[in-house]
């Protein structure tokens, strides 16, 4: 993790003092932006790894890698995709209980399929999905990306 | 007052927390301490990378903004077309259902089926802020290997699409 700060760290500060070069009105402008952006997510996100916290010492690890885990095979798959099918769960809160899922022992097929299903397919936003593309259009595209999600999941465990 | 409980509501769980580990420090509850040390952990882990990645995010925005990208969408087609709604879809942000209005300005401006879908699915797993704070939290072998899985997953639902839907009277609604 702090391999991981210090990238950011480092590509923010390269890309600072480029921009700043290149434009010291921008530069300021971009930072007050990305500042703004992050006062607006803090507090919720504070929220979530308060709950996050929480769920991670009443939900045991083993129960963790028993239906997620490298083992869970075709369960834990499907599992991973119907939950991530049905619920609506903004990216930046659920990044951290990916993370804490894997260093809780589920493999990486079902957390990338979850995290996929998350992104790419949208049960609970289906009538609003129905109203811009018609029903089948709406359907069609969320069954493929269903499958499509499996796919990811299935493809990325294989690589890592 | 109801007013004011429901502008803050946000804080308050963070309030009862703040006030729930007071307490079990105060009289040694150890499960409110354990909670705390797992909260510790993932502050740190958060506020280590995120403040830096939107700094990144804020410039992006500033530099190359989605409306100038968003002048070419229709115009270019074949791979320059694909590419071009692949990187607007990268600059937004925001969950799936904020990408369908979008999806209907790329529509009336001529966009091919197949693009409309590939911008749909760029635009669900390739924001630049997620992929961010994907690196973030789980590293970025994870990110590279979900990307480059996804990428041309996602272009083929978008052929798929188009082939299922030429004669079929596809048109995208405003709402």
């Amino acid at each position: 993790m702090i391999n991981n700060a210090v990238i950011f760290i480092i590509v923010s500060v390269v890309l600072t003092v480029v921009s700043f070069v290149l434009d010291r009105r921008k530069t300021i402008m971009g930072m007050k932006k990305g500042l703004n952006m992050f006062r607006n997510i803090a507090v919720p996100f504070l929220n979530i790894l308060i709950l996050v916290s929480l769920v991670l010492y009443i939900v045991p690890p083993s129960l963790i890698v028993k239906y997620l885990g490298a083992g869970s095979g075709f369960w834990g798959l499907a599992i991973a995709a119907l939950v991530g099918s049905i619920t609506l769960i903004p990216g930046f809160i659920s990044y951290p209980i990916a993370s804490v899922l894997i260093k809780q022992g589920a493999s990486y097929t079902t957390v990338a399929t979850f995290m996929t299903t998350l992104m790419m397919v949208g049960v609970v936003t289906l009538p609003l999905e129905i109203k811009y593309f018609g029903r089948n259009v709406a359907i069609l595209r969320n069954v493929l990306n269903f499958i499509t999600a499996i796919v990811i999941g299935v493809f990325v465990g294989l690589f890592l | 007052m109801k007013k004011i409980l429901a502008k803050h509501k946000q804080y308050i769980w963070l309030a009862v927390y703040l006030v729930a580990t007071v307490a079990s420090f105060l009289v040694g509850f150890k499960p409110g301490k354990e909670v705390f040390s797992n909260f510790t952990e993932f502050f740190i882990e958060m506020i280590t990378f995120i403040p830096f990645l939107f700094i990144i995010v804020g410039l992006f925005d500033v530099w190359f903004p989605k409306e100038k990208v968003e002048r070419h969408i229709g115009q270019e087609s074949g791979l320059k077309g694909m590419f071009l709604v692949i990187i607007l879809a990268m600059l937004q942000a925001g969950p799936l259902y904020g990408a369908f209005p979008v999806a209907y300005i790329l529509y009336k401006k001529g966009a091919s089926i197949k693009n409309i879908f590939i911008y749909l699915g760029a635009f669900s797993s390739l924001k630049i802020p997620m992929l961010g704070i994907e690196i973030g939290y789980l590293g970025i072998q994870f990110t590279m290997a979900r990307t480059l899985v996804s990428l041309p997953l996602f272009i083929a639902v978008g052929y798929f699409m188009e082939w299922y839907l030429k004669d079929r009277n596809f048109k995208v609604n405003q709402l």
